[in-house]
């Protein structure tokens, strides 16, 4: 039996369809955006006035035994009572085990219907890196925000490339780890078009905090529209503004700065027609030819003081691409060499 | 035949001298046998480490507070990059932007300014720690804390101490041992300051891989020191059993013990069978990290997650051997100050050894949202909340001993009163987390930072303090002034209440934790600003709470007056011996008769002269 | 409430304060002061060494799972390269242990009735079976870094020139022609998920599963963290036989021989389960 239909056949019905939907955020949590966060946030009150409950039950009884039973030179001895009563024992471990009981079967049925994707859902891939997500439409298109449609089922099918992440929509009460080596998925379904932070959960080193993202959930119609375009987006872009997204999406960015300063491969401010020397002795001058090569054949070249391994983008990036790319590097001037940028 | 002796007070014959004074000179401690000494030296040891994890903690808090302090709502700010922090708009494009203002672009403009950051004019720095800076605090903060002063702890500093007095005997099992356990805490210490002077560690204290398989922090020098840690642990764990199994008196049966006993048999048990998977663990992450063994990395076969299941098969019962020992000083607590008899001798006793085995198969509910199977999550969460009962069962007992007791709040009370109220508040937050759909949504956020500093600051390290309070003068011969006691125990009950409660909303709100800087979240959650405010304060108010303490317990040891051997009333068998006891302890050996109950409180007779209290029909001497 | 209660007597014979007098005749040279009898203290040490053994089978517990897991998801591996370990090595350092600590057991005994000779002679030998294993071992990892069958990060199986045409060759298939040392890649580009077996990529070996150095990861982790424990058994042993001869031990005091001697079964122990788990995988 399929995991989601034990769930309906326990409750007659989704556990988040049949509990009150809590649209807007409360003094504990944000505004619920996906469909299965009402089941969520309806165990968090539950357990919120248990806890709140017993809490103020062991408030109350402390406070009444410390007033009443205070030491004072006319009590002298204490009144007996027994130290041990076992049914007493019994009572109070048994309905705190029935509580219990109902606690994980909730907060199980709850789960289940957050691991289980519906079969139609929409498939995007996620990918996590120090310190950016990229998201990979259907398309073929990679964005670094997550698009979606609403009211529709979305899994997300998810990996790192290099250490472990974690996917965090709190609006969504959504998470899962990004792990290298590894596809984990995970799925949600928003019901209300807008904006939502996406967070890193999982430290990840230097900038795990600033590794955010946003979801952008389109109105009914939208989303279509903005795929088109977005991946479109050779053809709607500059070559330079395209060159810039690709250098962005495509892993450039992780090693190559475009600010002078030197990363795991040379900076590519003030590449484009300046003298390169390399790594056997000779010198290059840095133009077209030589960054369509290096781009594809990394390995031709290699600058020196650089080691060989930023791996060949052959086969992976089409030549209006490569164009592209180009155009962008030539655009990054750097203030010695003519027209230097602001 | 039996010696009824007709004076209230044992008579004082040639006593040896206490245990303080028997012997002079470093050597005669650093190389000494005696368990009280070591207990002693450990517990000087684990206060210098609380106040180094301490002091990160302030820092951390103190960096925590600035952007709420800064923060102009509507300002977009950047954060990216690892040097200072842009403050102000982010830098035009440097491409030919058309007149495509389409979402695309304006995304890449952004992400470029934020990338770029050192095009932008240097700017003064904004925060107090950089973001490396601020990782290695929180880390260090964590291992200090965890492997240097929590898990050693109770055990350690108190139970080293009281445990053989508790059984009448003359010494743990193994001396030596002992001793060796110190000393492998010593070397483990200087370790973590290694660390802490050639760079530092920036992996959390959780280890994940391949974070901390690839990162150039000093992983390796960390986890050795752990690992010698881990056997310091070890030994104490060998050392107990062994004392609880054969230097107890005859005629004290396991049930005649006092609960502290129990605790501490407990959590050796945990020490003993879980510190070995964490000392694999770690010789696995220095293989990993050093050779390339390929355990952990799935370029080489291997496995991240696996890490995972090895750590938290360890860390989950470690939690345990935190708080078992707390529990246990509690039990003594509230018995004393209530002059009752413990409500519930065996279900606690019990509930003791059941926490201790059901610890050992929970560790995957810190794995809920690792990709692992919804089986395995199924199956950890159900017995997850197994472990609820035990404790709630303590919690209850504790209560009704209080049932028609005879309550007075002295220092020692304050603190068991104190932790009641803050490990219930833990306790029940931790079935937020047990709970599969509300941990998808609380794991990794501020929630678990507030819970488990509600159980291990407010639950353990109250205890501790409960204890140290307790048996004080029993160490010393010095009695505190109770009043300065009581002001330090509220303030540090109030600065954990605002340091911690707000904590659990801005996680449920959805901050994770970890974070060297929120400030991009607070346009959306304006309300983190305060929150943290009021955490910080709260900091720094436990701060000086903690320094009320110190000064009342130090000063205790120049003004304080002299203290009888029973200062408390209680009638277990470490208040037989003077205080501070001399070094064989007891000056004869306690013979323990069926009617012996170290929780009868009926036998305490208070003696207003000496300001102490001894036990009827008894003669030690 | 209760009277005349007395829960805790004070027994007629006043004893002396201070020091272990309590046995006034005979005071046991060994026995430690808070110790009240022989029996007790070696009761105690007894229990104490079998909880440090506990703790020494969790300790390789966790390796065992490992084992386990790997061997689960990746049995091509093992299949495949557990014919790189000699198996007949295996056995004969199997054999020496068993034997060692058959003398171990004898030196425990001659203790216990103070064969004096009999135990130093039982100490030496085990000694010497102790360092035999060593030195097979040595043997075994000589071999398996002369041809880079070393753990995965460090993977690079080859052929040395001496055995392009020997029998020395390792196995399982023979060699190719070309003995070039093969560096296995170990940065992929993208982490893709670990996949069943593929056809030998990185070595001459035709057949080699994709990830075999795990198998040596393993296989080194486990032998050599057991290496290490021998070592502490053999350091242990010395110390032991210092000792006896200075002719310490005897019936009445013959504890630390009987400690040394539980760990030395438990290291032989778990090389009993290596050797098939690692040598005999079929």
């Amino acid at each position: 039996m399929d995991p989601s239909q034990i769930t309906n056949h326990l409750t007659g019905n989704s556990i988040a369809g049949v509990l009150p939907l809590v649209q807007s955020g409360s003094f504990w949590l944000p505004p619920a955006g996906s469909t299965t966060a009402s089941a969520v946030d309806w165990l968090f009150y539950f357990l919120f006035y248990v806890a709140a409950f017993f809490f103020l039950l062991i408030v109350t009884l402390m406070t009444l035994f410390v007033l009443k039973y205070r030491a004072r030179p006319d009590r002298d001895a204490p009144e007996p009572s027994p130290s041990h009563n076992t049914w007493l024992e019994l009572t109070w471990s048994v309905i705190p085990t029935m509580i219990i009981i109902f606690i994980f079967a909730v907060g199980f049925a709850g789960y289940m219907e957050m691991r289980t994707p519906p079969a139609n859902a929409y498939e995007i891939r996620v990918t996590g890196q120090k310190w950016k997500w990229f998201f990979t439409y259907p398309t073929g298109y990679v964005d670094e925000n997550l698009h979606v449609p609403v009211d529709r089922p979305i899994r997300l099918v998810m990996t790192s490339r290099d250490v472990i992440h974690s996917l965090y929509i709190p609006a969504f009460r959504l998470k899962m780890d990004l792990v290298p080596g590894r596809y984990t998925s995970t799925w949600f379904q928003a019901i209300q078009p807008g904006e939502y932070d996406l967070l890193c959960a999982e430290y990840c080193g230097d900038n795990h905090s600033s590794m955010l993202a946003k979801v952008i959930v389109h109105r009914p119609g939208e989303f279509e529209k903005w795929l088109e375009e977005a991946s479109n987006f050779m053809k709607n872009l500059s070559p330079v503004e395209a060159g810039q997204i690709l250098y962005q999406r495509q892993g450039c960015a992780q090693c190559h700065s475009i600010d002078g300063s030197a990363k795991v491969g040379p900076t590519f401010l003030g590449l484009f027609e300046s003298q390169v020397k390399l790594a056997d002795g000779t010198t290059v001058t840095a133009d077209e030819n030589y960054l369509r090569e290096s781009i594809l054949v990394p390995d031709a070249k290699v600058v020196a003081g650089f080691r060989p391994q930023m791996p060949p983008y052959q086969g992976l990036l089409d030549e209006d691409k490569i164009a592209a790319l180009i155009e962008f590097i030539k655009s990054l001037k750097s203030e010695q060499s003519a027209g230097g940028h602001n | 035949m039996v010696t009824e002796v007709t004076e209230p007070r044992p008579v004082a014959r040639s006593t040896p001298p206490d245990y303080l004074h028997d012997g002079r000179g470093i050597w005669s401690w650093l190389f000494t046998l005696d368990h009280k000494r070591i207990g002693v030296m450990y517990l000087v040891g684990i206060l210098t480490s609380l106040l180094l994890g301490g002091v990160f903690a302030l820092l951390i808090r103190t960096h925590l507070a600035i952007p709420a302090l800064v923060h102009q709502p509507g300002q977009a700010t950047s954060t990216a990059g690892s040097a200072a922090v842009v403050v102000g708009p982010s830098q035009p494009v440097p491409a030919n932007t058309s007149t495509g203002q389409d979402a695309a672009a304006q995304m890449v403009a952004e992400s470029e300014a934020a990338t770029a950051a050192s095009t932008v004019q240097p700017t003064p720095p904004r925060y107090l720690l950089t973001p490396k800076e601020y990782n290695r605090a929180f880390t260090l903060h964590g291992a200090i804390m965890i492997f240097l002063v929590i898990i050693p702890g109770i055990p350690a500093a108190l139970g080293n101490f009281v445990l053989p007095l508790m059984l009448g005997a003359k010494d743990v099992a193994f001396p030596r041992l002992n001793l060796m356990s110190f000393h492998l805490w010593l070397i483990g210490l200087v370790f973590f300051l290694v660390v802490l002077f050639t760079g530092g560690l920036d992996t959390g204290w959780t280890f994940y891989t391949p974070y901390s398989t690839t990162t150039d922090t000093r992983v390796t020098t960390a986890v050795v020191g752990a690992f010698i840690l881990g056997f310091s642990s070890i030994f104490t764990g060998i050392n107990f059993i062994a004392t609880v199994h054969f230097l107890r008196p005859r005629g004290m049966s396991w049930f005649r013990m006092p609960l502290f006993v129990w605790s501490l048999y407990a959590t050796a048990i945990i020490q003993v069978l879980a510190t070995p998977v964490l000392g694999i663990t770690l010789l696995l992450i220095a293989l990993e990290k050093n050779l390339g063994l390929g355990i952990f990395d799935p370029k080489l076969g291997g496995d991240p997650v696996l890490f995972q299941h090895f750590f938290w098969f360890y860390s989950h019962p470690a939690v345990y051997i935190m708080i078992l020992p707390g529990m246990g000083i509690i039990s003594e607590l509230i018995s004393t100050f209530s002059r009752k008899h413990i409500f519930g001798y065996r279900f606690i006793a019990f509930s003791s050894v059941a926490i201790a085995i059901l610890g050992f198969l929970v560790w995957g509910h810190h794995m809920f949202t690792s990709g692992q199977s919804r089986l395995a999550s199924m199956i950890f969460s159900a017995l997850t909340f197994s472990v609820s009962i035990p404790s709630a069962i303590k919690v209850f007992n504790w209560l009704a001993t209080m049932y028609k007791g005879r309550i007075s709040l002295q220092t020692p009370m304050c603190y068991a009163l104190a932790f009641i109220l803050l490990f219930g508040i833990g306790g029940l937050t931790g079935l937020f987390l047990g709970a599969l759909a509300t941990d998808v949504h609380l794991h990794d956020t501020y929630f678990v930072v507030a819970h488990f500093h509600y159980v291990m600051f407010g639950g353990t390290l109250v205890a501790f303090l409960g204890g140290l309070h307790y048996w004080w003068p029993k160490m010393t011969g010095k009695m505190y002034n109770d009043t300065l006691g009581r002001l330090g125990a509220l303030l540090i009950f109030l600065g954990l209440n605002l340091t911690f409660f707000p904590q659990f909303v801005l996680g449920s709100r959805g901050m994770p934790r970890r974070y060297f800087d929120y400030s991009s979240l607070l346009d959306r959650h304006p309300e983190f600003a305060g929150l943290n405010l009021m955490s910080t304060a709260g900091a720094y108010l436990t701060a000086i709470g903690l320094i009320v303490a110190a000064v009342c317990l130090l000063g205790s040891l120049w003004w304080g007056r002299k203290a009888p051997p029973n200062p408390w009333g209680s009638a277990s068998l470490e208040w037989r011996c003077p205080s501070p006891p001399p070094k064989e302890n007891f000056l004869s050996p306690p013979v323990i008769t069926p009617a012996f109950d170290p929780y009868d409180l009926d036998q305490v007779v208070y003696d207003p002269e000496t300001q102490g209290y001894w036990v009827r029909q008894t003669a030690i001497t | 409430m209760t009277m005349a209660t007395h829960s805790v007597e004070v027994p007629e014979q006043h004893h002396p304060t201070g020091e272990h007098d309590h046995h006034a005749g005979e005071h046991p040279a060994y026995l430690a002061h808070h110790f009240d009898s022989m029996a007790q203290q070696f009761a105690a040490g007894k229990l104490g060494m079998w909880i440090f053994l506990v703790t020494e089978i969790l300790f390789f517990g966790g390796l065992f799972c490992a084992y386990a897991v790997y061997r689960a998801n990746h049995p091509e591996v093992f299949v495949y390269a557990h014919h790189f370990l000699d198996k007949n090595l295996g056995a004969l350092n199997t054999a020496i242990l068993i034997f060692s600590s058959f003398t171990m057991a004898w030196a425990v005994r001659a203790a216990q009735l103070g064969q004096q000779q009999t135990l130093r002679l039982c100490l030496i030998t085990t000694l010497l079976c102790a360092g035999a294993f060593l030195g097979v071992k040595y043997v075994e990892y000589r071999q398996k870094w002369e041809h880079g069958l070393l753990w995965a990060g460090w993977y690079h199986p080859h052929v040395t020139n001496a055995e392009h045409h020997g029998d020395a060759a390792p196995k399982p298939s023979s060699p190719a022609t070309a003995p070039t040392a093969v560096q296995a890649t170990t940065s992929g580009q993208t982490p893709e998920p670990t996949t069943a077996a593929t056809a030998g990529e990185h070595s001459e070996y035709p057949g080699e599963p994709r990830l075999a150095g795990v198998f040596f990861s393993i296989y080194f982790c486990m032998t050599g963290l057991h290496a290490l424990h021998v070592v502490g058994g053999m350091i242990a042993i010395t110390w032991l036989l210092i000792r006896a001869f200075q002719g310490v031990f005897g019936p009445e005091y013959y504890g630390p021989v009987d400690y040394v001697g539980l760990y030395w079964h438990l290291v032989d122990m778990i090389w009993i389960y290596l050797f098939p788990l690692l040598y005999l995988i079929h």
